[in-house]
Protein backbone atom coordinates (compact mmCIF):
# COMPACT_ATOMS: atom_id res chain seq x y z
CA UNK A 1 0.00 0.00 0.00
CA UNK A 2 1.15 3.47 -1.01
CA UNK A 3 2.54 5.73 2.04
CA UNK A 4 1.03 9.03 0.22
CA UNK A 5 -2.28 8.82 -2.33
CA UNK A 6 -4.42 11.31 -3.34
CA UNK A 7 -7.79 10.64 -5.36
CA UNK A 8 -8.75 12.79 -8.10
CA UNK A 9 -8.00 15.86 -6.00
CA UNK A 10 -9.56 19.06 -7.40
CA UNK A 11 -8.53 22.36 -6.26
CA UNK A 12 -9.92 26.03 -7.83
CA UNK A 13 -8.78 29.61 -6.88
CA UNK A 14 -11.87 31.58 -7.94
CA UNK A 15 -12.20 30.56 -11.56
CA UNK A 16 -9.00 28.94 -12.12
CA UNK A 17 -9.29 25.53 -11.79
CA UNK A 18 -5.40 24.99 -10.49
CA UNK A 19 -5.52 21.23 -10.09
CA UNK A 20 -7.65 19.09 -12.37
CA UNK A 21 -8.00 15.61 -10.57
CA UNK A 22 -4.14 14.52 -9.28
CA UNK A 23 -4.19 11.11 -8.10
CA UNK A 24 -0.81 10.34 -7.25
CA UNK A 25 0.85 7.63 -5.58
CA UNK A 26 4.05 7.82 -3.13
CA UNK A 27 5.51 4.55 -1.91
CA UNK A 28 7.40 4.70 1.41
CA UNK A 29 10.96 5.63 1.04
CA UNK A 30 10.72 6.94 -2.19
CA UNK A 31 11.98 10.28 -3.72
CA UNK A 32 9.52 12.18 -6.22
CA UNK A 33 10.34 15.40 -7.54
CA UNK A 34 7.41 17.55 -9.05
CA UNK A 35 8.67 19.68 -11.75
CA UNK A 36 6.61 22.17 -14.19
CA UNK A 37 6.19 25.28 -14.91
CA UNK A 38 5.37 27.97 -12.97
CA UNK A 39 1.14 28.02 -12.65
CA UNK A 40 1.10 24.24 -13.05
CA UNK A 41 -0.14 23.47 -9.93
CA UNK A 42 2.83 21.86 -8.15
CA UNK A 43 3.16 23.80 -5.37
CA UNK A 44 -0.27 24.17 -5.07
CA UNK A 45 -0.34 20.29 -4.54
CA UNK A 46 2.23 20.15 -2.17
CA UNK A 47 0.38 22.61 -0.37
CA UNK A 48 -2.50 20.20 -0.01
CA UNK A 49 -0.48 17.65 0.85
CA UNK A 50 -0.60 18.98 4.58
CA UNK A 51 -3.61 20.68 4.85
CA UNK A 52 -2.22 24.26 3.57
CA UNK A 53 -4.32 24.65 0.78
CA UNK A 54 -8.10 23.14 1.11
CA UNK A 55 -8.79 20.86 -1.24
CA UNK A 56 -12.81 21.22 -2.88
CA UNK A 57 -12.78 17.75 -4.24
CA UNK A 58 -11.30 14.13 -3.26
CA UNK A 59 -8.77 12.30 -0.79
CA UNK A 60 -6.01 12.67 0.23
CA UNK A 61 -4.18 9.55 2.50
CA UNK A 62 -0.97 9.49 4.23
CA UNK A 63 -0.13 6.32 5.92
CA UNK A 64 -3.43 5.20 6.98
CA UNK A 65 -4.76 9.25 7.34
CA UNK A 66 -7.45 10.18 4.99
CA UNK A 67 -7.96 13.79 4.46
CA UNK A 68 -11.04 14.33 2.74
CA UNK A 69 -12.78 17.46 0.83
CA UNK A 70 -14.26 19.99 3.72
CA UNK A 71 -13.58 17.99 6.54
CA UNK A 72 -10.44 16.29 8.69
CA UNK A 73 -7.86 16.02 11.34
CA UNK A 74 -5.37 18.01 10.23
CA UNK A 75 -3.55 18.08 13.43
CA UNK A 76 -2.98 14.04 12.66
CA UNK A 77 -2.06 14.13 9.18
CA UNK A 78 0.21 17.15 9.64
CA UNK A 79 2.32 15.50 12.40
CA UNK A 80 3.12 12.38 9.71
CA UNK A 81 3.79 15.27 7.13
CA UNK A 82 6.93 17.52 7.25
CA UNK A 83 7.27 20.43 5.37
CA UNK A 84 10.30 22.60 4.26
CA UNK A 85 9.10 26.33 2.69
CA UNK A 86 11.49 28.04 -0.18
CA UNK A 87 11.26 31.15 2.33
CA UNK A 88 12.34 29.03 5.66
CA UNK A 89 10.13 30.36 8.13
CA UNK A 90 12.04 30.07 11.20
CA UNK A 91 10.78 31.44 14.03
CA UNK A 92 12.87 34.89 14.45
CA UNK A 93 12.19 35.37 17.89
CA UNK A 94 13.39 31.76 18.91
CA UNK A 95 17.35 30.54 18.55
CA UNK A 96 17.90 27.32 16.47
CA UNK A 97 17.62 24.86 19.04
CA UNK A 98 14.19 26.37 20.43
CA UNK A 99 12.96 26.54 16.57
CA UNK A 100 13.34 22.76 16.76
CA UNK A 101 12.61 22.23 20.10
CA UNK A 102 9.35 24.07 19.84
CA UNK A 103 6.30 21.51 18.01
CA UNK A 104 7.47 18.35 20.20
CA UNK A 105 6.84 20.25 23.50
CA UNK A 106 3.45 21.68 22.20
CA UNK A 107 2.08 18.92 19.96
CA UNK A 108 3.71 15.89 21.61
CA UNK A 109 4.10 17.06 24.65
CA UNK A 110 7.41 15.73 25.11
CA UNK A 111 9.57 17.32 28.02
CA UNK A 112 11.70 19.91 27.64
CA UNK A 113 14.89 17.69 28.36
CA UNK A 114 13.99 15.06 25.68
CA UNK A 115 13.02 17.75 23.47
CA UNK A 116 16.47 19.33 23.70
CA UNK A 117 18.14 15.82 22.81
CA UNK A 118 15.87 15.69 19.80
CA UNK A 119 17.16 19.04 18.30
CA UNK A 120 20.44 18.70 19.32
CA UNK A 121 20.17 15.20 17.44
CA UNK A 122 18.25 16.71 14.43
CA UNK A 123 20.62 19.72 14.35
CA UNK A 124 23.50 17.31 13.82
CA UNK A 125 21.97 15.42 11.21
CA UNK A 126 21.70 18.48 8.94
CA UNK A 127 25.49 19.20 10.70
CA UNK A 128 24.47 22.32 12.84
CA UNK A 129 25.10 20.88 16.24
CA UNK A 130 27.01 23.82 17.14
CA UNK A 131 24.48 26.48 16.27
CA UNK A 132 21.96 25.34 18.78
CA UNK A 133 22.11 28.60 20.39
CA UNK A 134 22.46 30.95 17.41
CA UNK A 135 19.37 33.19 16.58
CA UNK A 136 18.14 33.04 12.79
CA UNK A 137 19.16 36.10 11.76
CA UNK A 138 22.55 35.04 12.97
CA UNK A 139 23.10 32.52 10.31
CA UNK A 140 23.23 32.10 6.64
CA UNK A 141 20.16 31.60 4.22
CA UNK A 142 21.37 27.67 3.88
CA UNK A 143 22.05 27.31 7.80
CA UNK A 144 18.27 28.73 8.23
CA UNK A 145 17.07 25.96 5.55
CA UNK A 146 18.83 23.41 7.40
CA UNK A 147 17.31 24.67 10.64
CA UNK A 148 13.80 24.54 8.93
CA UNK A 149 14.79 20.77 7.90
CA UNK A 150 16.08 19.93 11.24
CA UNK A 151 12.42 21.21 12.57
CA UNK A 152 10.39 19.62 10.46
CA UNK A 153 12.93 16.24 11.33
CA UNK A 154 12.38 16.69 14.95
CA UNK A 155 8.05 15.62 14.68
CA UNK A 156 9.37 12.41 12.96
CA UNK A 157 7.09 12.89 9.72
CA UNK A 158 6.85 9.71 7.84
CA UNK A 159 6.62 12.52 4.33
CA UNK A 160 8.87 15.21 4.11
CA UNK A 161 7.47 17.86 1.49
CA UNK A 162 10.07 20.42 0.18
CA UNK A 163 8.56 23.59 -1.62
CA UNK A 164 11.37 24.80 -3.87
CA UNK A 165 14.09 24.68 -0.77
CA UNK A 166 16.91 26.22 -2.33
CA UNK A 167 15.26 28.47 -4.97
CA UNK A 168 15.59 31.86 -1.95
CA UNK A 169 19.09 30.93 -1.60
CA UNK A 170 22.21 32.45 -3.38
CA UNK A 171 24.26 30.04 -5.62
CA UNK A 172 27.20 28.99 -3.32
CA UNK A 173 24.53 27.85 -0.52
CA UNK A 174 22.45 25.56 -2.64
CA UNK A 175 25.19 22.43 -2.22
CA UNK A 176 25.08 22.49 1.20
CA UNK A 177 20.88 22.20 1.38
CA UNK A 178 20.72 19.67 -1.19
CA UNK A 179 23.41 17.48 0.36
CA UNK A 180 21.60 17.62 3.36
CA UNK A 181 18.41 16.21 1.30
CA UNK A 182 20.57 13.84 -0.70
CA UNK A 183 21.65 12.18 3.26
CA UNK A 184 18.32 11.98 4.03
CA UNK A 185 16.69 10.24 0.78
CA UNK A 186 20.10 7.86 1.15
CA UNK A 187 18.49 7.15 4.72
CA UNK A 188 15.10 5.93 3.04
CA UNK A 189 13.32 9.14 4.28
CA UNK A 190 10.27 9.47 1.79
CA UNK A 191 10.78 12.73 -0.13
CA UNK A 192 8.12 14.83 -2.29
CA UNK A 193 9.91 17.86 -3.62
CA UNK A 194 8.89 20.81 -6.06
CA UNK A 195 12.25 21.81 -7.43
CA UNK A 196 13.76 23.44 -10.26
CA UNK A 197 17.16 21.49 -9.35
CA UNK A 198 16.48 19.17 -12.56
CA UNK A 199 19.86 17.48 -12.14
CA UNK A 200 19.30 16.63 -8.59
CA UNK A 201 15.91 15.73 -9.55
CA UNK A 202 17.28 13.20 -11.55
CA UNK A 203 19.97 12.24 -9.84
CA UNK A 204 18.52 11.77 -6.69
CA UNK A 205 14.97 11.20 -7.19
CA UNK A 206 12.93 7.29 -7.89
CA UNK A 207 10.46 9.31 -9.85
CA UNK A 208 9.85 12.17 -11.61
CA UNK A 209 6.32 14.08 -11.97
CA UNK A 210 5.88 16.20 -14.46
CA UNK A 211 2.95 18.71 -13.83
CA UNK A 212 1.22 20.40 -16.82
CA UNK A 213 -2.08 22.75 -16.37
CA UNK A 214 -3.19 20.87 -13.11
CA UNK A 215 -2.75 17.83 -14.45
CA UNK A 216 0.23 15.37 -13.91
CA UNK A 217 1.07 15.01 -17.46
CA UNK A 218 3.85 12.48 -17.43
CA UNK A 219 5.86 10.40 -14.60
CA UNK A 220 8.04 7.80 -14.11
CA UNK A 221 11.53 6.74 -14.26
CA UNK A 222 13.57 10.11 -14.09
CA UNK A 223 16.31 9.05 -16.34
CA UNK A 224 13.67 7.40 -18.95
CA UNK A 225 12.03 10.15 -18.96
CA UNK A 226 14.56 12.69 -19.78
CA UNK A 227 15.47 10.15 -22.56
CA UNK A 228 12.82 9.76 -23.65
CA UNK A 229 9.89 12.16 -23.12
CA UNK A 230 6.40 10.54 -23.69
CA UNK A 231 4.83 14.10 -24.30
CA UNK A 232 5.94 17.33 -26.31
CA UNK A 233 5.05 19.18 -23.24
CA UNK A 234 7.69 17.91 -21.28
CA UNK A 235 10.12 17.42 -24.37
CA UNK A 236 9.42 21.24 -24.85
CA UNK A 237 9.84 21.42 -21.18
CA UNK A 238 13.28 20.09 -20.70
CA UNK A 239 14.60 21.72 -23.93
CA UNK A 240 13.57 24.94 -22.44
CA UNK A 241 15.50 24.62 -19.57
CA UNK A 242 18.95 24.43 -21.43
CA UNK B 1 -8.28 90.60 47.62
CA UNK B 2 -6.84 87.71 47.81
CA UNK B 3 -3.21 87.41 46.43
CA UNK B 4 -2.00 84.01 44.94
CA UNK B 5 1.48 82.85 45.58
CA UNK B 6 3.74 81.78 42.49
CA UNK B 7 3.73 78.52 44.84
CA UNK B 8 -0.14 78.41 45.73
CA UNK B 9 -0.21 78.21 41.68
CA UNK B 10 2.38 75.37 40.93
CA UNK B 11 0.64 73.45 44.20
CA UNK B 12 -3.11 72.99 42.76
CA UNK B 13 -1.30 72.67 39.46
CA UNK B 14 0.52 69.90 40.71
CA UNK B 15 -2.73 68.25 42.41
CA UNK B 16 -4.14 68.86 38.74
CA UNK B 17 -1.44 67.09 37.10
CA UNK B 18 -1.53 63.89 39.48
CA UNK B 19 -4.82 63.27 38.33
CA UNK B 20 -4.11 63.55 35.09
CA UNK B 21 -1.67 60.96 35.20
CA UNK B 22 -3.90 58.76 37.49
CA UNK B 23 -6.72 59.51 34.70
CA UNK B 24 -4.72 58.43 32.17
CA UNK B 25 -3.12 55.57 33.61
CA UNK B 26 -6.62 54.27 34.60
CA UNK B 27 -7.96 54.91 31.01
CA UNK B 28 -4.68 53.24 29.65
CA UNK B 29 -4.20 49.64 31.50
CA UNK B 30 -8.25 49.58 31.39
CA UNK B 31 -8.06 50.39 27.81
CA UNK B 32 -5.38 48.21 26.96
CA UNK B 33 -7.37 45.32 28.87
CA UNK B 34 -10.48 45.75 26.69
CA UNK B 35 -8.35 46.35 23.46
CA UNK B 36 -6.82 42.68 23.98
CA UNK B 37 -10.19 41.11 23.95
CA UNK B 38 -11.05 43.82 20.89
CA UNK B 39 -7.72 42.62 19.14
CA UNK B 40 -8.83 38.90 19.21
CA UNK B 41 -12.50 39.44 18.37
CA UNK B 42 -11.29 41.77 15.38
CA UNK B 43 -9.10 38.62 13.79
CA UNK B 44 -10.85 35.75 15.13
CA UNK B 45 -12.07 33.31 12.12
CA UNK B 46 -15.51 33.73 12.62
CA UNK B 47 -17.45 36.56 11.27
CA UNK B 48 -20.01 37.94 14.15
CA UNK B 49 -16.84 39.07 16.49
CA UNK B 50 -14.92 40.44 13.41
CA UNK B 51 -18.29 42.32 12.52
CA UNK B 52 -18.93 43.90 15.82
CA UNK B 53 -15.50 44.92 16.91
CA UNK B 54 -14.96 46.54 13.72
CA UNK B 55 -18.29 48.06 14.21
CA UNK B 56 -16.94 49.70 18.27
CA UNK B 57 -13.64 50.99 16.48
CA UNK B 58 -14.85 52.29 13.90
CA UNK B 59 -17.64 54.94 15.99
CA UNK B 60 -14.95 55.34 18.89
CA UNK B 61 -12.22 56.32 15.50
CA UNK B 62 -15.23 57.64 13.77
CA UNK B 63 -16.55 60.45 16.14
CA UNK B 64 -14.40 63.07 18.82
CA UNK B 65 -13.60 62.47 21.85
CA UNK B 66 -14.93 65.45 22.75
CA UNK B 67 -18.41 64.66 21.74
CA UNK B 68 -17.90 60.80 23.28
CA UNK B 69 -17.40 62.71 26.29
CA UNK B 70 -20.54 64.22 26.16
CA UNK B 71 -22.40 61.54 25.20
CA UNK B 72 -21.26 59.71 28.36
CA UNK B 73 -21.57 62.86 30.89
CA UNK B 74 -25.06 64.12 29.55
CA UNK B 75 -26.75 61.71 27.68
CA UNK B 76 -26.59 59.42 30.49
CA UNK B 77 -27.70 61.54 33.09
CA UNK B 78 -30.67 62.60 30.32
CA UNK B 79 -31.66 58.53 30.75
CA UNK B 80 -32.02 59.70 34.65
CA UNK B 81 -28.01 58.17 35.39
CA UNK B 82 -25.95 60.17 37.52
CA UNK B 83 -22.61 59.77 36.13
CA UNK B 84 -20.41 61.87 38.02
CA UNK B 85 -17.55 63.84 35.99
CA UNK B 86 -14.54 61.56 36.71
CA UNK B 87 -16.78 58.54 36.04
CA UNK B 88 -17.43 59.88 32.74
CA UNK B 89 -13.63 60.87 32.11
CA UNK B 90 -12.27 57.40 33.00
CA UNK B 91 -14.61 55.08 31.20
CA UNK B 92 -14.91 57.77 27.89
CA UNK B 93 -11.01 57.32 27.66
CA UNK B 94 -10.41 53.97 28.23
CA UNK B 95 -13.39 52.98 25.52
CA UNK B 96 -11.09 55.61 23.43
CA UNK B 97 -7.79 54.16 23.96
CA UNK B 98 -9.55 50.36 24.13
CA UNK B 99 -10.35 51.61 20.40
CA UNK B 100 -7.34 52.84 19.02
CA UNK B 101 -4.89 49.76 21.04
CA UNK B 102 -7.00 47.43 19.04
CA UNK B 103 -6.35 48.74 15.83
CA UNK B 104 -2.76 49.43 16.67
CA UNK B 105 -2.16 46.10 17.83
CA UNK B 106 -3.94 44.27 14.93
CA UNK B 107 -1.54 45.81 12.40
CA UNK B 108 0.84 44.87 14.24
CA UNK B 109 -0.05 41.01 14.14
CA UNK B 110 -1.06 41.21 10.82
CA UNK B 111 2.23 42.57 10.08
CA UNK B 112 3.74 39.15 10.49
CA UNK B 113 4.53 37.41 7.35
CA UNK B 114 2.19 34.79 6.58
CA UNK B 115 4.53 31.84 6.47
CA UNK B 116 4.97 32.29 10.10
CA UNK B 117 1.38 30.66 10.38
CA UNK B 118 2.04 28.27 7.78
CA UNK B 119 5.18 27.40 9.50
CA UNK B 120 3.54 26.91 12.48
CA UNK B 121 0.49 25.06 10.62
CA UNK B 122 3.09 22.86 9.05
CA UNK B 123 3.98 21.54 12.38
CA UNK B 124 0.57 20.33 13.29
CA UNK B 125 0.28 23.79 15.99
CA UNK B 126 -3.41 24.36 16.19
CA UNK B 127 -4.61 28.41 15.53
CA UNK B 128 -4.64 28.96 19.72
CA UNK B 129 -1.14 27.18 19.71
CA UNK B 130 -0.02 29.56 16.66
CA UNK B 131 -1.21 32.56 17.96
CA UNK B 132 0.53 32.23 21.57
CA UNK B 133 4.01 30.93 20.67
CA UNK B 134 4.46 32.25 16.78
CA UNK B 135 2.63 35.33 15.89
CA UNK B 136 2.27 37.28 19.44
CA UNK B 137 5.55 37.11 20.36
CA UNK B 138 6.66 38.66 17.33
CA UNK B 139 3.53 40.99 17.00
CA UNK B 140 4.28 42.03 20.96
CA UNK B 141 8.19 43.41 19.94
CA UNK B 142 6.84 45.54 17.19
CA UNK B 143 3.77 46.93 19.21
CA UNK B 144 5.99 48.43 22.12
CA UNK B 145 7.08 51.49 20.26
CA UNK B 146 3.87 52.39 18.74
CA UNK B 147 2.09 51.73 22.23
CA UNK B 148 4.44 53.90 23.93
CA UNK B 149 3.77 56.27 21.38
CA UNK B 150 -0.23 56.15 21.65
CA UNK B 151 -0.10 56.65 25.66
CA UNK B 152 1.59 60.42 24.73
CA UNK B 153 -2.04 60.52 22.58
CA UNK B 154 -4.15 59.43 25.96
CA UNK B 155 -2.02 61.91 28.32
CA UNK B 156 -2.93 64.76 25.80
CA UNK B 157 -6.78 63.39 25.46
CA UNK B 158 -7.18 63.71 29.10
CA UNK B 159 -7.38 67.78 28.16
CA UNK B 160 -10.36 66.99 26.90
CA UNK B 161 -12.20 65.95 29.79
CA UNK B 162 -12.08 69.31 31.00
CA UNK B 163 -14.59 69.88 29.82
CA UNK B 164 -17.15 67.98 31.43
CA UNK B 165 -15.69 69.53 34.83
CA UNK B 166 -12.84 66.81 35.85
CA UNK B 167 -10.99 68.73 37.86
CA UNK B 168 -7.79 67.68 36.52
CA UNK B 169 -4.87 69.39 34.88
CA UNK B 170 -6.14 72.00 32.20
CA UNK B 171 -9.31 72.27 34.22
CA UNK B 172 -7.25 73.35 37.45
CA UNK B 173 -5.62 75.51 35.64
CA UNK B 174 -8.50 77.18 33.82
CA UNK B 175 -9.85 77.78 37.18
CA UNK B 176 -6.52 79.36 38.45
CA UNK B 177 -5.98 82.11 35.39
CA UNK B 178 -9.56 82.74 36.03
CA UNK B 179 -8.52 83.54 40.01
CA UNK B 180 -5.24 85.31 39.28
CA UNK B 181 -5.92 86.94 35.95
CA UNK B 182 -2.79 85.52 34.92
CA UNK B 183 -3.84 83.68 31.81
CA UNK B 184 -0.23 83.18 30.22
CA UNK B 185 1.64 82.33 33.16
CA UNK B 186 -0.96 79.32 34.45
CA UNK B 187 -1.01 78.28 30.71
CA UNK B 188 2.40 78.28 30.35
CA UNK B 189 2.77 76.08 33.34
CA UNK B 190 -0.16 73.82 32.55
CA UNK B 191 1.69 73.12 29.39
CA UNK B 192 5.13 72.89 30.91
CA UNK B 193 3.15 70.19 32.77
CA UNK B 194 1.91 68.15 29.90
CA UNK B 195 5.33 68.24 28.23
CA UNK B 196 7.06 67.15 31.21
CA UNK B 197 4.25 64.15 31.41
CA UNK B 198 4.83 63.15 27.66
CA UNK B 199 8.34 64.00 26.96
CA UNK B 200 10.16 61.17 28.84
CA UNK B 201 7.03 58.77 27.27
CA UNK B 202 8.11 60.00 23.85
CA UNK B 203 11.52 59.79 24.58
CA UNK B 204 11.51 56.03 25.52
CA UNK B 205 8.89 55.20 22.13
CA UNK B 206 11.44 56.74 20.12
CA UNK B 207 14.55 54.88 21.53
CA UNK B 208 12.74 51.41 21.53
CA UNK B 209 11.84 51.83 17.92
CA UNK B 210 15.94 52.51 16.85
CA UNK B 211 16.90 49.74 19.07
CA UNK B 212 14.16 47.16 17.50
CA UNK B 213 14.22 48.73 14.26
CA UNK B 214 18.33 48.00 14.43
CA UNK B 215 17.64 44.42 15.31
CA UNK B 216 15.31 43.80 12.26
CA UNK B 217 17.81 44.79 10.03
CA UNK B 218 20.55 42.53 10.12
Amino acid sequence: MPLVRTNRLHKHFGKNHVLKGINLEVEEGEVVAIVGRSGSGKSTLLRALNGLETIDDGTIEVDGTALVAEQGDLRALRQKVGMVFQQFNLFPHLSAGQNVMLAPQIVKDTSKEEAEVIARSTLARVGLEHKFDAFPDQLSGGQQQRVAIARALAMSPKVLLCDEITSALDPELVNEVLMVVRQLASEGMTLIMVTHEMRFAREVGNKLVFMYEGRIHESGDPQTMFANPATPEFANFISSLD
Amino acid sequence: MMTFTLWDIVRNLLLGGALTLLLSMVAFVLGGLAALALLFARIAKHRPPRGLAQIYIEIFQGTPLLLQLFTLFFGLSLLGLDVPAWLAAGVGLMLFSSAYLAEIWRGCVESVPRGQWEAGASLALTYREQMRHVILPQAMRMAIAPTVGFAVQVVKGTAVTSIIGFAELTKTGSMIANATYQPFLVYGLVAIGYFLLCYPLSWYAQRLERRLYATRTN
